[in-house]
Protein backbone atom coordinates (compact mmCIF):
# COMPACT_ATOMS: atom_id res chain seq x y z
CA UNK A 1 0.00 0.00 0.00
CA UNK A 2 2.90 2.23 1.14
CA UNK A 3 3.80 2.35 -2.79
CA UNK A 4 0.91 3.51 -4.33
CA UNK A 5 0.43 6.96 -5.67
CA UNK A 6 -1.87 8.33 -3.37
CA UNK A 7 -4.64 8.88 -6.04
CA UNK A 8 -4.67 5.57 -6.63
CA UNK A 9 -5.69 4.69 -3.05
CA UNK A 10 -7.87 7.42 -2.44
CA UNK A 11 -9.78 6.74 -5.45
CA UNK A 12 -9.99 3.16 -4.51
CA UNK A 13 -11.56 4.10 -1.03
CA UNK A 14 -13.65 5.73 -2.82
CA UNK A 15 -14.85 2.91 -5.22
CA UNK A 16 -14.99 0.37 -2.20
CA UNK A 17 -17.23 3.09 -0.09
CA UNK A 18 -19.65 2.91 -3.18
CA UNK A 19 -19.64 -0.87 -2.75
CA UNK A 20 -20.36 -1.30 0.89
CA UNK A 21 -22.77 1.66 1.10
CA UNK A 22 -24.82 -0.14 -1.38
CA UNK A 23 -24.68 -3.08 0.35
CA UNK A 24 -25.13 -1.93 3.69
CA UNK A 25 -28.18 0.07 2.97
CA UNK A 26 -29.96 -2.06 1.00
CA UNK A 27 -29.08 -4.68 3.96
CA UNK A 28 -30.59 -2.21 6.65
CA UNK A 29 -33.81 -2.02 4.37
CA UNK A 30 -34.43 -5.71 4.22
CA UNK A 31 -33.70 -6.12 7.26
CA UNK A 32 -36.73 -3.75 8.51
CA UNK A 33 -38.81 -6.91 7.19
CA UNK A 34 -37.42 -9.06 9.61
CA UNK A 35 -40.57 -10.32 11.41
CA UNK A 36 -43.04 -8.53 9.18
CA UNK A 37 -42.99 -11.06 6.03
CA UNK A 38 -45.90 -12.02 4.69
CA UNK A 39 -45.34 -15.92 5.66
CA UNK A 40 -42.29 -17.24 7.63
CA UNK A 41 -40.66 -19.12 4.59
CA UNK A 42 -40.12 -15.40 3.51
CA UNK A 43 -39.63 -13.39 6.71
CA UNK A 44 -36.27 -16.14 6.74
CA UNK A 45 -35.47 -15.97 3.12
CA UNK A 46 -35.35 -12.01 3.82
CA UNK A 47 -33.84 -12.17 6.94
CA UNK A 48 -31.02 -14.40 4.95
CA UNK A 49 -30.53 -11.85 2.27
CA UNK A 50 -29.95 -8.55 4.57
CA UNK A 51 -27.09 -10.72 6.86
CA UNK A 52 -25.62 -11.58 2.88
CA UNK A 53 -25.53 -7.82 2.33
CA UNK A 54 -24.32 -7.14 5.53
CA UNK A 55 -21.47 -9.37 5.53
CA UNK A 56 -20.51 -7.64 1.64
CA UNK A 57 -20.56 -4.10 3.15
CA UNK A 58 -18.45 -5.62 6.24
CA UNK A 59 -15.39 -6.98 3.85
CA UNK A 60 -15.73 -3.81 1.94
CA UNK A 61 -15.66 -1.59 4.90
CA UNK A 62 -12.76 -3.30 6.31
CA UNK A 63 -10.64 -3.28 2.82
CA UNK A 64 -11.34 0.26 2.79
CA UNK A 65 -10.38 1.05 6.22
CA UNK A 66 -6.98 -0.51 5.56
CA UNK A 67 -6.57 1.61 2.44
CA UNK A 68 -7.71 4.81 4.28
CA UNK A 69 -5.38 4.12 7.21
CA UNK A 70 -2.26 3.79 5.37
CA UNK A 71 -2.86 7.42 3.93
CA UNK A 72 -0.57 10.24 4.90
CA UNK A 73 -1.83 12.50 7.79
CA UNK A 74 -2.41 15.00 5.66
CA UNK A 75 -4.66 13.40 3.63
CA UNK A 76 -6.83 11.75 6.37
CA UNK A 77 -7.54 14.89 8.45
CA UNK A 78 -10.44 16.39 6.43
CA UNK A 79 -11.42 13.73 4.49
CA UNK A 80 -14.68 12.93 5.95
CA UNK A 81 -17.00 15.77 6.92
CA UNK A 82 -17.88 14.28 10.09
CA UNK A 83 -16.33 15.87 13.25
CA UNK A 84 -16.16 12.82 15.26
CA UNK A 85 -14.32 10.72 12.79
CA UNK A 86 -12.00 14.04 11.95
CA UNK A 87 -11.49 13.99 15.79
CA UNK A 88 -10.35 10.41 16.06
CA UNK A 89 -7.77 10.47 13.19
CA UNK A 90 -6.27 13.83 14.73
CA UNK A 91 -5.57 11.89 17.91
CA UNK A 92 -3.66 9.73 15.60
CA UNK A 93 -6.29 6.36 16.01
CA UNK A 94 -6.78 4.01 12.93
CA UNK A 95 -10.61 3.62 11.95
CA UNK A 96 -12.11 0.58 11.62
CA UNK A 97 -15.52 -0.56 9.65
CA UNK A 98 -18.22 0.54 12.19
CA UNK A 99 -16.58 4.16 12.31
CA UNK A 100 -17.22 4.13 8.35
CA UNK A 101 -20.89 2.87 8.73
CA UNK A 102 -21.86 4.82 12.70
CA UNK A 103 -19.61 7.86 11.99
CA UNK A 104 -20.11 9.23 8.65
CA UNK A 105 -23.30 11.59 7.44
CA UNK A 106 -24.82 11.22 4.61
CA UNK A 107 -23.11 13.36 2.27
CA UNK A 108 -20.18 11.15 2.67
CA UNK A 109 -22.35 7.57 1.87
CA UNK A 110 -22.07 6.98 -1.72
CA UNK A 111 -24.79 4.29 -1.93
CA UNK A 112 -26.79 4.73 -5.55
CA UNK A 113 -30.67 5.76 -4.35
CA UNK A 114 -32.15 2.81 -5.14
CA UNK A 115 -31.17 0.91 -1.93
CA UNK A 116 -32.39 4.06 0.39
CA UNK A 117 -35.71 3.72 -1.25
CA UNK A 118 -38.57 2.46 1.29
CA UNK A 119 -39.70 -1.09 1.16
CA UNK A 120 -43.54 0.23 0.93
CA UNK A 121 -45.17 -3.21 0.30
CA UNK A 122 -43.41 -6.76 -1.03
CA UNK A 123 -43.84 -5.59 -4.76
CA UNK A 124 -41.66 -2.48 -4.20
CA UNK A 125 -39.55 -4.51 -1.53
CA UNK A 126 -38.85 -7.24 -4.65
CA UNK A 127 -38.47 -4.76 -7.77
CA UNK A 128 -35.96 -3.22 -5.65
CA UNK A 129 -34.32 -6.32 -4.70
CA UNK A 130 -34.50 -7.42 -8.65
CA UNK A 131 -33.32 -4.39 -10.15
CA UNK A 132 -30.18 -3.90 -7.57
CA UNK A 133 -29.61 -7.93 -7.95
CA UNK A 134 -29.25 -7.81 -11.47
CA UNK A 135 -27.22 -5.25 -11.10
CA UNK A 136 -24.89 -7.09 -8.88
CA UNK A 137 -25.03 -10.30 -10.28
CA UNK A 138 -23.29 -8.90 -13.24
CA UNK A 139 -20.99 -6.34 -11.55
CA UNK A 140 -19.75 -9.14 -9.33
CA UNK A 141 -19.35 -11.64 -12.24
CA UNK A 142 -16.78 -8.68 -13.62
CA UNK A 143 -15.19 -7.72 -10.14
CA UNK A 144 -14.00 -11.39 -10.06
CA UNK A 145 -10.95 -10.51 -12.35
CA UNK A 146 -9.84 -7.25 -10.73
CA UNK A 147 -6.11 -6.40 -10.58
CA UNK A 148 -6.61 -5.93 -6.80
CA UNK A 149 -7.12 -9.62 -4.99
CA UNK A 150 -8.83 -8.56 -2.41
CA UNK A 151 -11.78 -6.84 -4.17
CA UNK A 152 -11.61 -10.47 -6.62
CA UNK A 153 -11.92 -12.17 -3.51
CA UNK A 154 -14.82 -10.65 -1.92
CA UNK A 155 -16.41 -10.51 -5.47
CA UNK A 156 -16.42 -14.01 -6.14
CA UNK A 157 -17.40 -15.18 -2.50
CA UNK A 158 -20.28 -12.56 -2.80
CA UNK A 159 -21.25 -14.13 -6.34
CA UNK A 160 -22.46 -16.84 -4.85
CA UNK A 161 -24.42 -15.04 -2.71
CA UNK A 162 -25.79 -12.47 -5.47
CA UNK A 163 -26.67 -15.47 -7.64
CA UNK A 164 -29.14 -17.25 -5.13
CA UNK A 165 -30.80 -13.45 -4.69
CA UNK A 166 -31.45 -12.87 -7.95
CA UNK A 167 -33.01 -16.30 -8.53
CA UNK A 168 -35.27 -15.55 -5.38
CA UNK A 169 -36.41 -11.73 -6.52
CA UNK A 170 -36.56 -13.13 -10.43
CA UNK A 171 -38.86 -15.50 -9.50
CA UNK A 172 -41.14 -12.83 -7.37
CA UNK A 173 -41.40 -10.56 -9.91
CA UNK A 174 -42.57 -13.40 -12.00
CA UNK A 175 -44.88 -14.59 -9.35
CA UNK A 176 -46.11 -11.31 -8.74
CA UNK A 177 -46.33 -10.03 -11.89
CA UNK A 178 -48.03 -13.20 -13.12
CA UNK A 179 -50.28 -14.05 -9.87
CA UNK A 180 -53.55 -12.53 -9.38
CA UNK A 181 -55.04 -9.22 -10.91
CA UNK A 182 -53.57 -7.39 -7.60
CA UNK A 183 -50.43 -8.97 -7.65
CA UNK A 184 -49.63 -7.56 -11.34
CA UNK A 185 -51.06 -4.20 -10.56
CA UNK A 186 -48.65 -3.51 -7.17
CA UNK A 187 -45.81 -5.26 -9.46
CA UNK A 188 -46.28 -2.82 -12.56
CA UNK A 189 -46.88 0.23 -10.09
CA UNK A 190 -43.69 -0.54 -8.48
CA UNK A 191 -42.13 -0.99 -11.35
CA UNK A 192 -43.35 1.82 -12.51
CA UNK A 193 -42.08 4.29 -9.90
CA UNK A 194 -38.83 2.41 -9.32
CA UNK A 195 -37.90 2.43 -12.42
CA UNK A 196 -35.95 6.43 -12.34
CA UNK A 197 -33.73 4.80 -9.82
CA UNK A 198 -32.14 2.06 -12.10
CA UNK A 199 -30.35 5.01 -14.32
CA UNK A 200 -27.62 5.52 -11.31
CA UNK A 201 -26.45 2.17 -11.34
CA UNK A 202 -24.41 2.71 -14.63
CA UNK A 203 -23.70 6.16 -14.07
CA UNK A 204 -19.76 6.19 -13.76
CA UNK A 205 -18.56 8.13 -11.03
CA UNK A 206 -14.76 9.50 -11.05
CA UNK A 207 -13.85 6.92 -8.76
CA UNK A 208 -15.71 4.47 -11.07
CA UNK A 209 -13.44 5.74 -13.70
CA UNK A 210 -10.00 5.91 -12.56
CA UNK A 211 -10.90 2.16 -11.25
CA UNK A 212 -11.66 1.28 -14.22
CA UNK A 213 -8.84 2.55 -16.04
CA UNK A 214 -6.62 0.82 -13.79
CA UNK A 215 -8.04 -2.48 -14.69
CA UNK A 216 -9.86 -2.68 -10.61
CA UNK A 217 -12.80 -1.31 -11.49
CA UNK A 218 -15.68 -2.61 -14.22
CA UNK A 219 -16.98 -0.95 -16.88
CA UNK A 220 -20.50 -0.19 -15.94
CA UNK A 221 -21.41 0.80 -19.51
CA UNK A 222 -20.53 -2.60 -20.41
CA UNK A 223 -22.72 -4.30 -18.36
CA UNK A 224 -25.55 -2.22 -18.83
CA UNK A 225 -27.10 -4.06 -22.14
CA UNK A 226 -26.44 -6.93 -19.83
CA UNK A 227 -28.84 -5.91 -17.23
CA UNK A 228 -31.56 -4.38 -19.61
CA UNK A 229 -31.43 -7.75 -21.63
CA UNK A 230 -31.85 -9.66 -17.94
CA UNK A 231 -34.61 -7.43 -16.90
CA UNK A 232 -36.48 -7.12 -20.01
CA UNK A 233 -36.74 -11.26 -20.09
CA UNK A 234 -37.66 -11.29 -16.70
CA UNK A 235 -40.51 -8.55 -16.90
CA UNK A 236 -41.69 -10.02 -19.80
CA UNK A 237 -42.33 -13.47 -17.97
CA UNK A 238 -43.88 -11.70 -15.35
CA UNK A 239 -46.23 -10.13 -18.00
CA UNK A 240 -45.02 -6.34 -16.81
CA UNK A 241 -44.44 -4.09 -19.16
CA UNK A 242 -41.32 -1.97 -18.65
CA UNK A 243 -41.47 1.79 -18.10
CA UNK A 244 -41.40 3.94 -21.51
CA UNK A 245 -39.57 7.09 -19.30
CA UNK A 246 -36.12 7.60 -19.60
CA UNK A 247 -35.95 10.81 -16.75
CA UNK A 248 -33.57 9.22 -14.44
CA UNK A 249 -32.82 10.17 -10.38
CA UNK A 250 -29.34 10.45 -9.84
CA UNK A 251 -26.88 12.13 -7.36
CA UNK A 252 -26.09 9.37 -4.59
CA UNK A 253 -22.80 8.66 -6.12
CA UNK A 254 -22.00 11.85 -5.68
CA UNK A 255 -23.29 12.12 -1.85
CA UNK A 256 -26.54 13.64 -2.86
CA UNK A 257 -29.34 11.78 -1.19
CA UNK A 258 -33.31 11.74 -1.30
CA UNK A 259 -34.35 12.40 2.39
CA UNK A 260 -34.46 9.02 3.15
CA UNK A 261 -31.10 8.32 3.50
CA UNK A 262 -31.33 10.59 7.01
CA UNK A 263 -33.63 8.57 8.90
CA UNK A 264 -31.88 5.52 7.82
CA UNK A 265 -28.57 6.34 9.51
CA UNK A 266 -30.68 8.35 12.27
CA UNK A 267 -31.90 5.04 13.56
CA UNK A 268 -28.53 2.47 12.04
CA UNK A 269 -26.31 5.30 13.94
CA UNK A 270 -28.06 5.83 17.27
CA UNK A 271 -26.05 3.84 19.69
CA UNK A 272 -22.57 5.32 18.63
CA UNK A 273 -23.91 8.83 18.19
CA UNK A 274 -25.58 8.50 21.99
CA UNK A 275 -23.07 6.18 23.56
CA UNK A 276 -19.73 7.31 21.71
CA UNK A 277 -16.26 5.91 21.97
CA UNK A 278 -17.25 2.62 23.47
CA UNK A 279 -16.48 -0.83 22.94
CA UNK A 280 -19.99 -3.63 22.21
CA UNK B 1 -57.42 -53.94 18.93
CA UNK B 2 -60.35 -52.89 21.51
CA UNK B 3 -60.33 -48.54 22.30
CA UNK B 4 -59.16 -50.37 26.17
CA UNK B 5 -56.07 -52.02 24.49
CA UNK B 6 -54.56 -49.47 22.12
CA UNK B 7 -54.60 -47.68 25.20
CA UNK B 8 -52.66 -49.97 27.45
CA UNK B 9 -50.44 -50.52 23.99
CA UNK B 10 -49.61 -46.79 24.23
CA UNK B 11 -48.63 -46.80 28.40
CA UNK B 12 -46.62 -49.81 27.48
CA UNK B 13 -44.58 -47.78 25.40
CA UNK B 14 -44.36 -44.60 27.42
CA UNK B 15 -43.18 -46.66 30.33
CA UNK B 16 -40.84 -48.13 28.02
CA UNK B 17 -39.59 -44.95 26.36
CA UNK B 18 -40.45 -45.72 23.59
CA UNK B 19 -41.13 -42.89 21.37
CA UNK B 20 -44.80 -42.16 20.01
CA UNK B 21 -44.82 -41.20 16.41
CA UNK B 22 -47.74 -39.65 14.18
CA UNK B 23 -49.30 -42.68 12.58
CA UNK B 24 -49.49 -44.00 16.46
CA UNK B 25 -52.92 -44.54 18.02
CA UNK B 26 -52.51 -41.75 21.27
CA UNK B 27 -55.38 -40.86 23.70
CA UNK B 28 -57.55 -37.61 22.11
CA UNK B 29 -55.97 -35.63 24.80
CA UNK B 30 -52.63 -36.52 24.72
CA UNK B 31 -52.66 -35.32 20.84
CA UNK B 32 -54.74 -32.09 22.47
CA UNK B 33 -52.30 -31.46 25.10
CA UNK B 34 -49.37 -31.43 22.39
CA UNK B 35 -50.83 -29.21 19.85
CA UNK B 36 -51.32 -26.94 22.49
CA UNK B 37 -47.79 -27.29 23.77
CA UNK B 38 -45.77 -27.04 20.44
CA UNK B 39 -47.99 -24.61 18.84
CA UNK B 40 -47.55 -22.36 21.90
CA UNK B 41 -43.58 -23.15 21.40
CA UNK B 42 -43.58 -21.90 17.50
CA UNK B 43 -46.04 -19.06 18.26
CA UNK B 44 -43.56 -18.00 20.79
CA UNK B 45 -40.61 -18.11 18.63
CA UNK B 46 -43.01 -16.11 15.49
CA UNK B 47 -43.80 -13.31 18.31
CA UNK B 48 -40.09 -13.49 20.17
CA UNK B 49 -38.25 -12.77 17.06
CA UNK B 50 -40.40 -8.88 17.47
CA UNK B 51 -38.54 -7.91 20.50
CA UNK B 52 -35.44 -8.71 19.01
CA UNK B 53 -35.98 -7.50 15.73
CA UNK B 54 -36.48 -4.14 16.86
CA UNK B 55 -32.61 -3.93 17.61
CA UNK B 56 -31.81 -5.08 14.32
CA UNK B 57 -31.17 -1.60 12.63
CA UNK B 58 -29.81 0.31 15.68
CA UNK B 59 -27.31 -2.25 16.62
CA UNK B 60 -23.94 -0.46 18.03
CA UNK B 61 -21.88 -2.48 15.81
CA UNK B 62 -21.89 -4.39 12.54
CA UNK B 63 -20.93 -7.72 13.76
CA UNK B 64 -22.94 -7.58 16.61
CA UNK B 65 -26.26 -6.15 13.82
CA UNK B 66 -25.06 -9.65 11.90
CA UNK B 67 -25.10 -11.70 15.08
CA UNK B 68 -28.46 -10.65 15.91
CA UNK B 69 -30.14 -11.08 12.35
CA UNK B 70 -28.64 -14.68 12.17
CA UNK B 71 -30.11 -14.52 15.94
CA UNK B 72 -33.66 -13.78 14.78
CA UNK B 73 -33.66 -15.79 11.85
CA UNK B 74 -32.82 -18.67 13.78
CA UNK B 75 -35.76 -18.46 15.70
CA UNK B 76 -37.90 -18.07 12.65
CA UNK B 77 -36.57 -21.46 11.94
CA UNK B 78 -37.43 -22.93 14.82
CA UNK B 79 -40.58 -21.75 14.49
CA UNK B 80 -41.11 -23.47 11.32
CA UNK B 81 -39.68 -27.06 12.70
CA UNK B 82 -42.16 -26.81 15.41
CA UNK B 83 -45.00 -26.13 13.14
CA UNK B 84 -44.22 -28.82 11.16
CA UNK B 85 -44.36 -30.79 14.11
CA UNK B 86 -47.54 -29.56 15.13
CA UNK B 87 -48.53 -30.49 12.08
CA UNK B 88 -48.20 -34.10 11.79
CA UNK B 89 -50.59 -34.13 15.25
CA UNK B 90 -53.59 -32.86 12.04
CA UNK B 91 -53.87 -29.26 12.33
CA UNK B 92 -52.58 -26.72 9.81
CA UNK B 93 -49.86 -24.16 10.12
CA UNK B 94 -52.78 -21.72 9.14
CA UNK B 95 -54.99 -23.10 11.88
CA UNK B 96 -52.78 -22.42 14.59
CA UNK B 97 -51.68 -19.09 12.84
CA UNK B 98 -55.47 -18.37 13.25
CA UNK B 99 -55.67 -19.82 16.93
CA UNK B 100 -52.50 -17.03 17.83
CA UNK B 101 -54.33 -14.04 16.44
CA UNK B 102 -57.60 -14.55 17.66
CA UNK B 103 -56.31 -14.70 21.28
CA UNK B 104 -56.99 -18.46 21.54
CA UNK B 105 -53.50 -20.06 21.72
CA UNK B 106 -50.72 -18.19 23.76
CA UNK B 107 -46.94 -17.69 23.50
CA UNK B 108 -44.66 -16.83 26.17
CA UNK B 109 -45.27 -14.04 28.18
CA UNK B 110 -41.96 -13.17 28.27
CA UNK B 111 -42.52 -11.67 24.72
CA UNK B 112 -44.83 -9.37 25.76
CA UNK B 113 -42.24 -7.02 27.91
CA UNK B 114 -40.26 -4.42 25.78
CA UNK B 115 -37.05 -3.88 24.66
CA UNK B 116 -36.09 -0.49 26.09
CA UNK B 117 -32.17 -0.60 25.43
CA UNK B 118 -29.49 -2.53 23.63
CA UNK B 119 -28.69 -4.19 27.07
CA UNK B 120 -31.95 -6.14 26.16
CA UNK B 121 -30.54 -7.76 23.61
CA UNK B 122 -27.92 -9.38 25.84
CA UNK B 123 -30.52 -10.16 28.69
CA UNK B 124 -33.20 -11.91 26.21
CA UNK B 125 -29.92 -13.88 25.33
CA UNK B 126 -28.47 -14.55 28.50
CA UNK B 127 -32.08 -14.93 30.42
CA UNK B 128 -34.56 -16.11 28.14
CA UNK B 129 -32.74 -18.22 25.87
CA UNK B 130 -30.92 -19.43 29.11
CA UNK B 131 -34.41 -20.18 30.64
CA UNK B 132 -35.60 -21.75 27.63
CA UNK B 133 -33.15 -23.93 27.45
CA UNK B 134 -33.67 -25.45 30.73
CA UNK B 135 -37.05 -25.91 29.20
CA UNK B 136 -36.27 -27.48 26.41
CA UNK B 137 -33.46 -29.63 26.80
CA UNK B 138 -35.54 -32.49 28.52
CA UNK B 139 -37.71 -31.86 25.75
CA UNK B 140 -35.12 -33.52 23.45
CA UNK B 141 -36.45 -36.51 25.44
CA UNK B 142 -39.98 -36.03 24.90
CA UNK B 143 -42.44 -38.87 24.38
CA UNK B 144 -43.50 -37.34 20.90
CA UNK B 145 -41.16 -38.44 18.20
CA UNK B 146 -41.60 -35.44 16.09
CA UNK B 147 -41.26 -32.74 18.71
CA UNK B 148 -38.65 -34.49 20.52
CA UNK B 149 -36.57 -34.68 16.99
CA UNK B 150 -37.52 -30.67 16.20
CA UNK B 151 -36.05 -30.10 19.76
CA UNK B 152 -32.88 -31.50 18.93
CA UNK B 153 -32.03 -29.28 16.47
CA UNK B 154 -33.39 -25.87 18.37
CA UNK B 155 -31.14 -26.56 21.87
CA UNK B 156 -28.19 -26.36 19.69
CA UNK B 157 -28.69 -23.19 18.14
CA UNK B 158 -30.30 -21.82 21.56
CA UNK B 159 -27.19 -22.72 23.17
CA UNK B 160 -25.70 -20.69 20.91
CA UNK B 161 -28.14 -18.01 21.61
CA UNK B 162 -27.61 -17.85 24.92
CA UNK B 163 -23.37 -17.90 24.98
CA UNK B 164 -24.05 -14.66 22.57
CA UNK B 165 -26.43 -12.79 24.88
CA UNK B 166 -24.11 -13.80 28.33
CA UNK B 167 -21.21 -12.42 25.86
CA UNK B 168 -23.25 -8.94 25.20
CA UNK B 169 -24.05 -8.54 29.02
CA UNK B 170 -20.25 -9.48 29.75
CA UNK B 171 -19.19 -6.81 27.35
CA UNK B 172 -21.32 -4.18 29.02
CA UNK B 173 -20.39 -5.29 32.72
CA UNK B 174 -16.72 -4.53 31.69
CA UNK B 175 -17.17 -1.81 29.60
CA UNK B 176 -17.71 1.64 31.13
CA UNK B 177 -20.14 3.04 33.35
CA UNK B 178 -23.25 3.75 31.33
CA UNK B 179 -22.69 0.47 30.40
CA UNK B 180 -22.47 -1.46 33.15
CA UNK B 181 -25.45 0.83 34.46
CA UNK B 182 -27.36 -0.46 31.31
CA UNK B 183 -26.53 -4.17 31.43
CA UNK B 184 -27.64 -3.87 35.28
CA UNK B 185 -30.94 -2.17 34.16
CA UNK B 186 -31.66 -5.02 31.59
CA UNK B 187 -31.06 -7.65 34.20
CA UNK B 188 -33.39 -5.88 36.89
CA UNK B 189 -36.04 -5.73 34.02
CA UNK B 190 -35.99 -9.15 32.92
CA UNK B 191 -34.91 -11.42 35.92
CA UNK B 192 -38.53 -11.48 37.44
CA UNK B 193 -40.16 -12.21 33.97
CA UNK B 194 -37.26 -14.65 33.28
CA UNK B 195 -38.06 -16.70 36.51
CA UNK B 196 -41.58 -16.55 35.76
CA UNK B 197 -41.41 -18.89 32.16
CA UNK B 198 -40.56 -21.76 33.81
CA UNK B 199 -44.81 -21.50 34.57
CA UNK B 200 -47.02 -21.30 37.82
CA UNK B 201 -45.93 -22.71 40.89
CA UNK B 202 -46.47 -26.55 41.04
CA UNK B 203 -49.66 -26.76 43.15
CA UNK B 204 -50.94 -23.77 41.13
CA UNK B 205 -50.17 -25.85 37.60
CA UNK B 206 -53.00 -28.25 36.48
CA UNK B 207 -51.44 -30.09 33.46
CA UNK B 208 -47.98 -30.49 34.91
CA UNK B 209 -49.13 -34.25 36.99
CA UNK B 210 -50.86 -35.93 33.67
CA UNK B 211 -47.96 -34.44 31.30
CA UNK B 212 -45.21 -36.14 33.55
CA UNK B 213 -47.10 -38.98 33.19
CA UNK B 214 -47.00 -38.65 29.54
CA UNK B 215 -43.92 -37.86 29.69
CA UNK B 216 -44.06 -35.00 27.68
CA UNK B 217 -43.13 -32.69 30.18
CA UNK B 218 -39.43 -34.46 32.85
CA UNK B 219 -39.21 -32.26 35.55
CA UNK B 220 -41.68 -29.72 37.36
CA UNK B 221 -42.15 -25.90 36.81
CA UNK B 222 -40.22 -25.41 40.28
CA UNK B 223 -37.48 -27.89 39.59
CA UNK B 224 -36.33 -26.25 36.09
CA UNK B 225 -37.17 -22.74 38.14
CA UNK B 226 -34.54 -23.45 40.85
CA UNK B 227 -32.09 -25.29 38.12
CA UNK B 228 -32.27 -22.27 36.36
CA UNK B 229 -31.32 -19.64 39.11
CA UNK B 230 -28.89 -21.83 40.80
CA UNK B 231 -27.14 -21.32 37.65
CA UNK B 232 -27.96 -17.43 36.81
CA UNK B 233 -27.19 -16.49 40.03
CA UNK B 234 -23.76 -17.60 39.54
CA UNK B 235 -23.26 -16.00 35.87
CA UNK B 236 -24.21 -12.46 37.35
CA UNK B 237 -21.79 -12.49 40.07
CA UNK B 238 -19.04 -13.55 37.48
CA UNK B 239 -19.71 -10.19 35.32
CA UNK B 240 -20.25 -8.19 38.40
CA UNK B 241 -23.73 -7.74 38.33
CA UNK B 242 -26.61 -7.91 41.08
CA UNK B 243 -29.50 -10.26 40.55
CA UNK B 244 -32.62 -8.00 41.80
CA UNK B 245 -33.85 -10.13 44.88
CA UNK B 246 -33.01 -8.90 48.28
CA UNK B 247 -34.41 -12.74 49.74
CA UNK B 248 -31.88 -14.45 47.46
CA UNK B 249 -29.19 -16.04 49.71
CA UNK B 250 -27.42 -19.65 49.48
CA UNK B 251 -29.20 -22.16 51.60
CA UNK B 252 -26.56 -24.96 52.88
CA UNK B 253 -28.57 -27.03 53.79
CA UNK B 254 -30.68 -27.93 50.38
CA UNK B 255 -27.85 -27.00 48.40
CA UNK B 256 -29.52 -24.18 46.29
CA UNK B 257 -30.66 -20.95 46.46
CA UNK B 258 -33.76 -19.46 47.93
CA UNK B 259 -35.34 -16.93 46.34
CA UNK B 260 -38.19 -14.06 46.97
CA UNK B 261 -42.01 -14.09 46.24
CA UNK B 262 -42.57 -14.00 42.76
CA UNK B 263 -45.53 -11.87 41.47
CA UNK B 264 -47.59 -14.42 40.23
CA UNK B 265 -50.20 -11.61 40.20
CA UNK B 266 -48.18 -9.85 37.24
CA UNK B 267 -47.49 -13.36 35.75
CA UNK B 268 -51.43 -13.97 35.65
CA UNK B 269 -52.38 -10.66 34.17
CA UNK B 270 -49.56 -10.23 31.66
CA UNK B 271 -51.18 -13.52 29.87
CA UNK B 272 -54.37 -12.86 30.15
CA UNK B 273 -53.24 -9.75 27.77
CA UNK B 274 -52.31 -6.93 30.43
CA UNK B 275 -48.76 -7.05 29.70
CA UNK B 276 -47.30 -3.34 28.59
CA UNK B 277 -46.76 -5.07 24.79
CA UNK B 278 -49.67 -7.78 24.70
CA UNK B 279 -51.87 -5.40 22.33
CA UNK B 280 -48.70 -4.39 19.87
CA UNK B 281 -47.35 -7.73 19.66
CA UNK B 282 -50.82 -9.21 18.35
CA UNK B 283 -50.95 -6.37 15.84
CA UNK B 284 -48.01 -6.42 14.70
CA UNK B 285 -48.45 -10.04 13.73
CA UNK B 286 -51.97 -9.71 12.26
CA UNK B 287 -50.76 -6.69 10.53
CA UNK B 288 -48.09 -8.51 9.13
CA UNK B 289 -50.67 -11.54 8.23
CA UNK B 290 -53.47 -9.92 6.75
CA UNK B 291 -50.75 -7.05 4.32
CA UNK B 292 -49.25 -10.53 3.51
CA UNK B 293 -52.23 -12.04 2.06
CA UNK B 294 -52.50 -10.85 -0.88
CA UNK B 295 -48.68 -11.74 -1.38
CA UNK B 296 -49.76 -15.45 -0.27
CA UNK B 297 -52.94 -15.16 -2.99
CA UNK B 298 -50.60 -14.33 -5.72
CA UNK B 299 -48.06 -17.39 -5.11
CA UNK B 300 -50.94 -19.84 -5.03
CA UNK B 301 -52.13 -18.37 -7.85
CA UNK B 302 -48.95 -18.11 -10.12
CA UNK B 303 -48.21 -22.25 -8.11
CA UNK B 304 -52.02 -22.77 -10.04
CA UNK B 305 -51.43 -21.38 -13.08
CA UNK B 306 -47.93 -23.06 -13.69
CA UNK B 307 -49.09 -26.46 -13.12
CA UNK B 308 -52.15 -26.03 -15.22
CA UNK B 309 -49.63 -24.81 -18.44
CA UNK B 310 -47.42 -27.72 -17.37
CA UNK B 311 -50.07 -30.09 -17.89
CA UNK B 312 -51.74 -28.76 -21.22
CA UNK B 313 -48.09 -28.86 -22.48
CA UNK B 314 -47.89 -32.68 -21.51
CA UNK B 315 -50.93 -33.49 -23.06
CA UNK B 316 -49.85 -31.53 -25.86
CA UNK B 317 -46.41 -33.54 -26.69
Amino acid sequence: MTNQPINESINQLLYALELADNALIIGHRISEWCGHGPVLEQDIALTNTALDHLGQARSFYQFAANIFNALPADQKANFFSSPVLQNKIAAGENIDEDDLAYLRDGWDFRNVLLVEQPNKDWAFTVIRSFFYDVYNFYFYTELQKSKVAELAAIAEKSLKEVTYHLRWSSEWVIRLGDGTEESHERMQTAVNERWAFTGELFQMSEADKVMLAEGIGIDLNAIKPLWQQRVAEVLQEATITMPASTWMQEGGKEGRHSEHLGYILAELQFMQRAYPNMEW
Amino acid sequence: MTVHSFQEHFDEKIDNEVSIEPRDWMPDDYRKTLIRQISQHAHSEIVGMLPEGNWITRAPSLRRKAVLLAKVQDEGGHGLYLYSAAETLGITRDEMIEQLHSGKAKYSSIFNYPTLTWADMGAIGWLVDGAAIMNQVPLCRTSYGPYARAMVRVCKEESFHQRQGFEIMMTLANGTDVQKKLAQDALNRWWWPSIMMFGPPDDDSPNTAQSMRWRIKRFTNDELRQKFIDVTVEQAKLIGLTVPDPDLKWNEETGHYDYGKINWDEFWNVVKGNGPCNKERLETRRKAWEEGKWVRDAALAYAEKRKARKEKATLAA
